[in-house]
């Protein structure tokens, strides 16, 4: 309830927020009562629990896979800054964005965007998408639908498609190179209607 | 009463400028769809797009790494607005109404606003809100005490005690200054029926009695509420439960239906949905009311959202805060529909007597037909969505098993009743996509709604149904 204004002023460094992650004012209090209406016990945090009642979250092969990207390791809990740090990704690449390679990557570049999928995959952070790591992305993307064999047999080809340097991992280089054909900024993007 | 009525019309008049003040005769259209843009495209779909863009050269489907971004967005998509919980906050307007609560864009857009605004504030706060607190006190005063002394008549006096429950509806309805259009009044519910209709506010209960005399149903409170409920009942019979007595289904339906049977009580108005939803959709009827087997009268409230936002959000606001803000917007514009009588059929269980109900009234109201529970609001899904969406998925990869003849692990279907054994290879042809989706629905209704074993008729699911729309 109440205007823009006062929501916004409840935000603890919102113009921090809005600059970092190039969100209007409008959309950051969208984001707000969205976090608000999530986190039902007033707690001013998430917890993985807090998604879960997201139904189509829930529906989601690798709803859990989602829900762990907004948790950094240790932490247990998402407070609202973070909650729009990670959604910041999703939002479109501006266009007219000069390329300057001295300036560091905005959030929603497709480099980042690239790493973000590729964290889904490499779960335990080493830089590397491990063939048992990939094995359990296609089984929870796949579940009783295949037998192992099937499983273990798209790992191995997807494995061989990819890894350059042979070394049986797919590393952040040859995960962008397998998909520079992908329009990335239009699959991994959310438009916000106003 | 009038002249206050005259006054207020005058005053909301002059200072909106909004098109005329007549509720819309028709339906409205269906409201924006949300705040993201959904792609409306399938699974199917997409995942053909990031081949047609990816390095295979194949014409057999494979596993892509870009296959986890359709699911990622998916995913992120539902973070950040899902058609479900979104029912449950108030609706989003598309032009301003003056009204602080409804603005999300608040920037300055011209002097001229801010000092419509400014003045609006005022007379909402300093006029017409004072005005409307005292008539909502008269009249619930006078309902307590009318009815109180009605009480210690003679039952004969029935007529006399419609008359004072309708006089005092009137008082409050003009206290909210309410103004409402009921259409189609040859269909208003008759004694010895149930009227069943989705569920906004509490002030429904007050709009459909403004025009009918009905008993209500409901948990006795403590409180101001419930001398009110106390002084009605001693005048007409109300059915109120002690707060124990809620729990037991059986006594409930038994009170409803012998209510129901004797044909000179009012006919009982009930709110399937079980709790308030935001009036853009009806979500799932509780089948409860249905089993009773009498006529049921379904009944479609729309409120038009420009006046005032006439949704009850109980989790933000408490019910004193939601009269106050009720009675300091300008008004509460809604239309009512009496639609014709419905019976169960042969051969038609009260759940999908329920649907069939709530489709007629969500067709009637513009509203969007939802198939999920309202106890969403507080609680959790199944998992057997996500079996869907996997098989879903697994179908495009691995292609049409029927051609590879290989035996897919489907049979493992346990938990969809094993009626499907020695289907004929043509039932796996392709169907229109609106057969499955309803199929689908329907199964995923069924399923929602819990204790459903004793069921033995339920629909098998069938192998590469697509999946619930928007997917």
């Amino acid at each position: 309830m109440g205007s823009t204004n006062s929501t916004l002023s409840r935000i603890p460094n919102v113009e921090e927020l809005m600059q970092e992650t190039g969100f209007t004012p409008a959309h950051i209090v969208r984001l707000y009562d969205r976090f608000e209406a999530l986190d039902k016990e007033k707690t001013g945090h998430l917890r993985p629990q807090d998604f879960g009642a997201i139904n189509r979250l829930a529906m989601n092969p690798i709803g859990d896979r989602i829900i762990g990207s907004f948790f950094s390791t240790g932490q247990e809990t998402v407070d609202f800054h973070s909650f729009v740090r990670i959604l910041a990704h999703f939002r479109p690449a501006d266009k007219n964005r000069p390329k300057d390679p001295s300036m560091p990557q905005p959030v929603n570049s497709r480099t980042s965007k690239l790493k973000f999928a590729f964290q889904l995959y490499d779960q335990d952070k080493d830089g590397k998408i491990s063939r048992a790591e990939l094995l359990q992305v296609l089984r929870s993307m796949l579940e009783m639908q295949v037998t192992e064999e099937q499983l273990e047999s798209i790992a191995d080809r997807t494995i061989q498609e990819a890894d350059l340097d042979k070394d049986d991992a797919i590393s952040f280089e040859e995960f962008r190179k397998s998909l520079e054909k992908v329009n990335i900024d239009h699959k991994m993007s959310i438009r916000f209607l106003r | 009463m009038y002249i206050s009525h005259l006054w207020e019309w005058q005053c909301l008049c002059c200072c909106i400028n909004l098109v005329p003040l007549s509720p819309p005769s028709l339906p409205p259209s269906l409201p924006p769809s949300g705040i993201i843009a959904k792609e409306l495209s399938s699974l199917e779909q997409e995942i053909q797009e990031l081949r047609a863009s990816g390095t295979t050269l194949s014409s057999e489907p494979e596993f892509e790494m870009a296959d986890i971004m359709y699911f990622c967005r998916r995913g992120m998509e539902s973070i950040v607005d899902d058609e479900v919980t979104k029912r449950f906050s108030a609706q989003e307007l598309e032009s301003w109404n003056l009204l602080t609560r409804s603005n999300y864009n608040a920037r300055h857009i011209s002097l001229r606003l801010s000092v419509l605004w400014g003045l609006g504030l005022f007379i909402r706060y300093g006029f017409l809100l004072p005005l409307r607190v005292t008539l909502a006190a008269s009249g619930i005063g006078l309902l307590v005490v009318l009815t109180t002394i009605v009480g210690f008549l003679p039952s004969g006096w029935t007529y006399l005690s419609e008359k004072i429950h309708l006089m005092s509806y009137r008082i409050c309805v003009r206290s909210l200054t309410a103004i409402i259009t009921y259409h189609n009044s040859e269909n208003k519910p008759k004694n010895g029926g149930i009227c069943v209709a989705n569920h906004t506010t509490p002030i429904d209960v007050i709009i459909l009695a403004n025009d009918g005399c009905y008993s209500m149903v409901g948990q006795i409170h403590g409180g101001l509420i419930g001398v009110v409920q106390r002084a009605m009942v001693k005048s007409s019979p109300h059915i109120w439960f002690e707060r124990s007595e809620v729990k037991d289904r059986h006594l409930v339906a038994k009170r409803l239906s012998n209510h129901v049977a004797d044909k000179t009580k009012h006919p009982i108005l009930i709110f399937p949905e079980g709790t308030c939803i935001n009036n853009t959709s009806v979500m799932m009827f509780k089948k409860g009311s249905f089993e009773i087997g009498c006529t049921v009268y379904p009944v479609a409230i729309k409120y038009d959202p420009r006046f005032g936002d006439a949704f009850w959000n109980s989790s933000k606001f408490g019910m004193v805060n939601y009269l106050l803000r009720m009675m300091s917007s300008w008004a509460v514009v809604c239309s009512v529909w009496y639609l014709p009588p419905m019976s169960r059929e042969e051969g038609e269980d009260a759940v999908q007597f329920a649907n069939r109900v709530k489709a007629a009234i969500a067709t009637q109201g513009g509203l969007v037909d939802l198939l999920w529970d309202g106890g969403l609001k507080r609680g959790k899904v199944k998992n057997t969505f996500k079996e869907e969406q996997q098989k879903l998925y697994s179908k495009v990869l691995v292609g049409d098993q029927e051609d590879q003849g290989e035996d897919r692990p489907q049979e493992a279907e346990e938990e969809e009743g094993d009626q499907n054994e020695d289907r004929p290879l043509e039932d796996y042809t392709p169907r229109p996509l609106e057969d499955y989706t309803l199929r689908l629905l329907e199964h995923c209704s069924l399923r929602l709604q819990g204790e459903e074993e004793e069921r033995g008729s339920e629909t098998p699911m069938r192998v590469g149904v697509p999946l619930l729309p928007g997917y």
